[in-house]
């Protein structure tokens, strides 16, 4: 996955001088960038400079103040509401908690969207619902609820809800928060299958260097002094070439030498 | 330490002064938390007083020490910086300097403070609260739009719901609320009793309690009980579930699926208590009678058969179908309550219990207003 070149893909996910504000606190401004088919994009920057607040954003759960933000050159912040909900379907998004219905079995939670959104018989939609969880490895453990099962697992069924739709783009807020190395490493190689078997593409808010390193090909980085974007590329080449020392020094947990001078 | 104790061992400090106009401080006896520790207002007063041009310490009697000896060491320390007094930290046991130091070396970030502001004149005050109010009033109506246009798809059979959902809250509210309603009601219908046994039995007219119970009974405090015990009970159960499931970012999840949570959650909610509702009352209202009955026999010696006479003939049809009609409107009120205020929760596990007693504040306020208006027009259109 290093040698992963930034394939001039067509833009996916373009975000045009996007402002994100509580009332009249502005959190970022002129945040441009641009995802493409297949990449995946991480969103990072330090805690509270609102990186999980411009996913929100992404996925329509906040207006942005100003901006705008298009899928496949679609306006989804202009969209009318149907149009946004059915854009909205194609998309699968793995909260930071799971956010699993805690009233539903994990298979119920993995069939909801099927039901909702597909003509499928019972049956069928069970079957599918059941290859999702075996795919996050969750097999046999389809009538379990939510609070029976690990954190670790209630993220991996969170993700099986996420595909549940086969969507065009995933969604992870900070998707190793909370797991130990080894689950986090597995989630780690899921992501990159999910983007190599369905051509996905994925955007992930995360700090973790390790997953960063492992999994991104492009990514944007965003800095609470300023406010803004400060830095933009694959998080190899920022950690080696960023001229922002801020940058370099994020993506050497703080061991950059000219920053130390 | 020669002086003796009674009560737990407490350190202690003394001071003595140097000849070059400098002051030792002498710590000693265990400085423990638990034990309590000199304040450092008493070291302050000292400092007044000598005035002294550099600090000294002295530690060779300080037997246990925590957190306290550093708070006191810390405070002193910030006191010197302002009065210009030199510190020499030498006597201090290693680890103890160490962590005074530490506690002293991160300046305050500015702006990270957060202590209340200047307090606002009052009329700005009385501004921001009426802007307040008209935003929450806002938001209100906007919540109440948002289920009217739930209700239209469920009527159009466009709204999307789960039928088990809707079965597990009807169960909730309906069958699972019948112990607390008779309870509740028939010690109403017994209060109502003797309340009308006192003036009646004096004009020899105990019978008239029946009529008393029945029509009180049917008319208003049958569904009043039932909404205040749904208020306490459903409404804060709506609230606390939906308050919970915004802070696990369920309801994020749905309206990203695609699927209204209007209709997902709060649907199925008003719909059960407006079914159940009735039904409540319809039984709280016979409950409540019987507890009339009960009195009326057993202490007013009216007999069974014309307790029950005379209640049928008393209550009229007209009564008995407004308080069903009105329990259904309360249904309503509290699911409303209840739904709207766990969907204003905020994203912390003490934010849902705000939202729990807020929706069960206004639910019943809403209902005895609603309660005051139904008395008013009943009155006007003479039923």
């Amino acid at each position: 996955m290093a040698e992963q070149t930034r394939t001039p893909g067509k833009p996916h996910i373009t975000v045009r001088n996007l402002t994100m504000a509580f009332g009249s606190f502005v959190l970022m401004r002129d945040l441009n960038f641009v995802v493409n088919h297949g990449d995946v994009f991480i969103i990072m920057g330090g805690s509270g400079c609102g990186k999980s607040t411009l996913l929100r954003h992404l996925i329509g759960l906040i207006e942005p103040a100003k901006g705008e933000i298009l899928y496949d050159g679609f306006n989804f912040t202009r969209a009318e509401p149907e149009d946004r909900e059915r854009l909205l379907r194609r998309f699968g998004i793995l909260y930071q908690s799971g956010a699993l219905f805690s009233s539903l079995t994990l298979i119920e939670n993995v069939s909801l969207p099927l039901g909702e959104f597909t003509k499928l018989p019972p049956s069928q939609i069970r079957e599918i619902a059941a290859l999702k969880l075996a795919l996050v490895g969750l097999k046999g453990f389809e009538e379990y609820y939510p609070n029976q099962i690990s954190g670790g697992m209630q993220k991996r069924a969170g993700l099986a809800r996420a595909m549940a739709l086969d969507p065009e783009i995933l969604f992870f807020d900070e998707p190793s928060a909370g797991l130990d190395p080894i689950s986090s490493r597995l989630l780690d190689d899921l992501i990159l299958e999910l983007r190599e078997s369905l051509g996905a593409t994925i955007v992930v808010v995360t700090h973790e260097l390790q997953s960063i390193f492992t999994i991104a090909n492009n990514s944007v980085f965003l800095d609470t002094d300023t406010r803004t974007m400060i830095a933009q590329g694959n998080p190899k080449d920022l950690r080696d070439h960023c001229e922002e020392a801020k940058v370099r020094r994020f993506l050497t947990r703080g061991g950059d030498q000219s920053m130390a001078a | 330490m020669g002086q003796p104790q009674t009560q737990l061992q407490q350190g202690r400090f003394d001071t003595r002064k140097t000849p070059d106009g400098g002051v030792v401080v002498e710590l000693s006896g265990p400085w423990l938390l638990e034990h309590g520790a000199p304040t450092f207002a008493a070291f302050q007063s000292i400092l007044k007083r000598e005035k002294p041009s550099r600090i000294l310490y002295e530690a060779s009697h300080l037997e246990q020490w925590d957190s306290s000896v550093i708070s006191f060491l810390v405070q002193a320390s910030q006191e010197f910086a302002t009065r210009k007094i030199a510190e020499d930290r030498s006597g201090l046991p290693d680890g103890l300097r160490r962590l005074v130091e530490l506690a002293l070396a991160v300046p305050e970030r500015s702006g990270a403070a957060r202590g209340e502001g200047p307090r606002e004149p009052i009329l700005a005050r009385i501004g921001i609260s009426a802007r307040w109010l008209g935003e929450s009033i806002n938001e209100g109506l906007g919540f109440v739009g948002r289920c009217a246009i739930a209700f239209a798809k469920l009527f159009t059979g466009k709204a999307r719901y789960r039928t088990e959902d809707l079965m597990v809250v009807i169960q909730q509210c309906g069958a699972d609320a019948v112990g607390i309603v008779t309870l509740i009601s028939f010690l109403v219908g017994t209060i109502l009793a003797f309340m009308g046994a006192v003036q009646l039995s004096q004009f020899g007219a105990s019978i008239y309690v029946a009529d008393l119970v029945g029509i009180g009974m049917a008319r208003e405090m049958g569904a009043m009980m039932t909404a205040i015990i749904m208020s306490g009970r459903t409404g804060a159960a709506f609230a606390a579930q939906l308050g919970s499931m915004k802070v696990t970012q369920e309801i994020d999840a749905l309206t990203t699926m695609g699927i209204s949570p209007f209709e997902f959650l709060v649907l199925p909610r008003m719909i059960a208590l407006f079914l159940m509702m009735p039904l409540l009352c319809a039984f709280s209202d016979v409950v409540g009678m019987l507890g009339g009955a009960a009195v009326g026999v057993g202490m007013l010696d009216v007999p069974f058969k014309s307790y029950y006479r005379e209640t049928i003939h008393a209550v009229s049809i007209t009564n008995f179908m407004l308080g069903l009609i009105k329990s259904a409107a309360y249904g309503l009120l509290i699911a409303i309550a209840g739904c709207f205020y766990g969907f204003k929760c905020g994203s912390s596990s003490s934010a849902v219990g705000d939202a729990a007693t807020g929706a069960v504040v206004a639910g019943i306020v809403m209902v005895v207003v609603a309660c005051g208006l139904f008395a008013v027009v009943t009155n006007i259109i003479g039923i």
